[in-house]
């Protein structure tokens, strides 16, 4: 807090560049020394530590994200798989601390570019990381955007809070991104009633790059859109990754989609991640039982494979189970499973949160 | 109604004889150029347009015979579909059930034409009731339907629940929507649709709102219904991967229309129609190497129903259009393969007359 410079009542009214030039931890952005194309490509970006995030509800304490550590590349997209309710989007209020009101605990260590971002007090949050470093598309962001504000001044809107531009040179800003996510330029003027649902979902991803952030956290882009909809938003942001060396998290609970931008996949299960592997490796051959079972659900459009369906249910995030929180639904369910694994490192860069992977099981 | 009455023999025979069912076996249910329009709002007596949800869906479908309708959202799936249950009375053409024209059905027949088609929502908590439990929701259509005996319903309740594999029954009777799971709900709303023994089963994407375990569970469950009932069944979606384990004819719909129809294997392995290829191009099987190449789809959006595109539907998207053939005539049905029908120009039969234009110019 100490290097926070006191605010004025009205700063709001003001440029907000004069207040930020004054504070120090803005200026790596102010310089443009950091931008998403900046930095070797095989750097760490971010490496999260521990993460926990807890609700309190009426009927006990949820734990939605209970000890997640995991690191990503430069211009790497990562992508958080898990079925409804394991705690995916809680991972990315989280990571962008827009935390609701019933928390009961909030703990871990983030690091983002060399910096420790968990230490920033929640100003400085807001003004140094929050959509200028790491910004995000919300689960159905489209159906979120303000219908009686041109699509152009939302788009610009962050460049204007964040970064004190004119509205001018905001506006020249967002044309430019327009034209990256494939949105005509004439669109800017246009209200959200006046875009289908693949043009809206373009203008938020649009509102997410402007302020060329290092992250972007896309939760559920595509899965309220049509299928040719969707593979072109999935193009778009490819290209996107190739030529702006944007990082992207990419949050989903559809495994065919997430390939189509995956370097890397972590899978999430009550809370924890129980396997985080190459994409090559998580696609072909899948580590952990829990994988192993979601990727034989998958229903296959080219391969006469009959589907699995996985028995059982999830466990409560109210009342997790002592041991794996697995168990009960795992068929190589063992003695040992009474207690709850920590993620394996394995061969290749692979990790897996299963009893079968200690070193004592591995060397017999 | 006796008027009515009178003269409906007659034209049940002449249906019979017009329309011979394509599949083998009686057909059950056969549309015959139906269409769905809505009225947009009027002026006075100026009328401003419509929307031409459904236009122009002629198809049948044999008693146990599974088919899936597939599209894009607002190519009138869904009003197909509604219209097919009745709720919809069409603008033209007609809904042919067990031989006799729904909208010459007189109130009654219609009462008992909705207990022998069910409907499965695709939501299923908006399609529960939420101040109704389980015992109540499944009473329901019993009441309506005149099952009187209290003892008789609580059998089928229990029956239609074991059916579903939600057992030991006692233990869902009394529970209300939310203290289920959405597969259990899903489950219940299936209960719902069985529980009047009906021929058909419509089904709008029934596992579009669950999750990737629970799906497989409740289409494997649907389609053991399916056979074990010898049921008909329309199945909705827009996801052509699940289709393969469930029916045996796919429609593909665009902009209102049908533009191709097979069998499904023969669908998903050599799709006629550029729409129908575009949609299985962008669909992608869990491969790493899919975030390496970039998937080759048409752009653009499907067409205002309000005013669609003149000719084929899909010609403004098309990679393969035709200038002055695509724009301007509209496609019939060809059979390009046994049993496999494409609305495009591309699978007209060679020796029938050339396209206007050069076959090469795009627009």
């Amino acid at each position: 807090m100490s290097n926070t410079p006191p605010v004025h009542p009205d700063a709001s009214q003001q440029p907000r560049g004069d207040v930020l030039a004054d504070d120090p931890s803005y200026a790596p952005r102010q310089s443009g020394a950091e931008s998403a194309a900046s930095g070797a490509a095989g750097e760490t970006l971010l490496r999260v530590e521990n993460m926990h995030l807890h609700y309190r509800t009426q009927r006990g304490v949820v734990r939605a994200v209970d000890g997640i550590s995991f690191e990503m590349k430069r211009n790497e997209a990562l992508v958080v798989l898990g079925e409804s309710g394991c705690g995916k989007t809680s991972l990315t209020k989280a990571l962008l601390r827009t935390l609701p009101r019933n928390v009961a605990h909030f703990s871990g260590k983030v690091t983002l570019a060399g910096e420790e971002i968990s230490e920033l007090s929640e100003e400085q949050f807001r003004r140094t990381v929050r959509w200028s470093r790491i910004s995000m598309v919300m689960q159905a962001a489209m159906n979120a955007l303000n219908p009686v504000v041109r699509v152009g001044e939302q788009v610009a809107e962050p460049l204007r809070v964040h970064n004190g531009w004119s509205r001018e040179k905001s506006r020249e800003r967002a044309a430019e991104v327009f034209h990256l996510v494939g949105l005509p330029a004439d669109f800017l003027n246009r209200y959200p009633f006046e875009l289908s649902g693949g043009m809206r979902q373009r203008a938020v991803l649009a509102m997410a790059l402007v302020t060329d952030p290092l992250l972007v956290i896309l939760d559920e882009p595509t899965s309220a859109l049509d299928v040719l909809t969707q593979a072109n938003i999935m193009n778009v942001l490819k290209r996107i990754k190739r030529e702006m060396g944007t990082s992207f998290i990419l949050i989903t609970h559809d495994v065919a989609t997430s390939s189509e931008l995956a370097d890397r996949v972590a899978l999430m299960y009550a809370g924890q991640i129980v396997e985080d592997s190459p994409a090559q490796h998580y696609f072909t051959d899948p580590a952990h039982p829990y994988t192993k079972l979601l990727m034989a659900s998958v229903p296959r459009l080219r391969e006469v494979v009959e589907p699995e369906h996985i028995p059982g249910q999830p466990p409560s995030l109210l009342e997790l189970p002592e041991g794996c929180r697995f168990a009960d639904r795992c068929p190589s369910r063992h003695e040992r499973c009474g207690a709850n694994p920590e993620l394996q490192s394995l061969p290749d860069n692979r990790k897996a949160r299963c009893w079968l992977f200690t070193e004592e099981a591995q060397s017999t | 109604m006796s008027a009515e009455s009178q003269t409906l023999p007659t034209d049940t025979a002449q249906v019979e004889t017009q329309v011979p069912p394509r599949t083998e076996g009686e057909a059950l249910l056969h549309a015959r150029q139906l269409h769905t329009w809505f009225e947009l709002r009027r002026w006075g007596i100026v009328r401003i347009g419509y929307v031409r949800a459904v236009d122009g869906v002629e198809f049948s479908l044999a008693r146990g015979e599974s088919v899936a309708f597939v599209g894009e959202s607002g190519c009138g799936k869904s009003s197909l579909i509604r219209t097919l249950l009745g709720l919809h009375k069409p603008t033209e053409g007609d809904v042919i059930f067990e031989g006799r024209k729904l909208s010459e059905r007189s109130r009654q027949e219609r009462h008992e034409y909705r207990a022998k088609v069910g409907y499965v929502q695709q939501d299923p908590y908006g399609a529960l009731p939420p101040f109704m439990s389980v015992r109540q929701i499944l009473a329901e259509p019993l009441i309506v339907h005149g099952v009187r005996d209290r003892a008789e319903r609580e059998r089928r309740i229990r029956a239609a629940l074991e059916e579903v594999r939600l057992s030991p029954p006692e233990e869902f009777l009394h529970k209300f929507p939310h203290m289920l799971s959405g597969g259990q709900q899903q489950r219940v709303v299936i209960a719902r649709a069985l529980i009047l023994k009906p021929e058909m089963i419509v089904a709008d994407e029934p596992v579009s709102m669950l999750d990737a375990s629970v799906r497989i569970e409740i289409l494997n469950l649907l389609r053991n219904i399916q056979r074990s009932h010898n049921l008909a069944l329309v199945f909705i979606t827009h996801d052509l991967s699940t289709v393969r384990y469930f029916a045996k004819r796919i429609f593909v719909m665009y902009a209102g229309k049908f533009v191709e129809e097979a069998p499904v294997d023969e669908l998903i392995d050599h799709p006629q129609h550029p729409y129908t290829q575009a949609l299985l191009t962008a669909l992608p099987d869990p491969d790493p190497e899919n975030a390496h190449r970039d998937t080759e789809v048409p752009g653009g959006e499907p067409p205002s129903l309000l005013n669609p595109p003149s000719g084929c539907r899909f010609h403004p998207r098309c990679p393969h259009a035709m200038q002055g053939l695509c724009d301007v005539e509209e496609p019939p049905l060809f059979e390009p393969r046994p049993q496999h029908h494409s609305a495009c120009w591309l699978q007209r039969p060679e020796g029938e007359q050339p396209p206007k234009a050069d076959p090469g110019a795009t627009p």
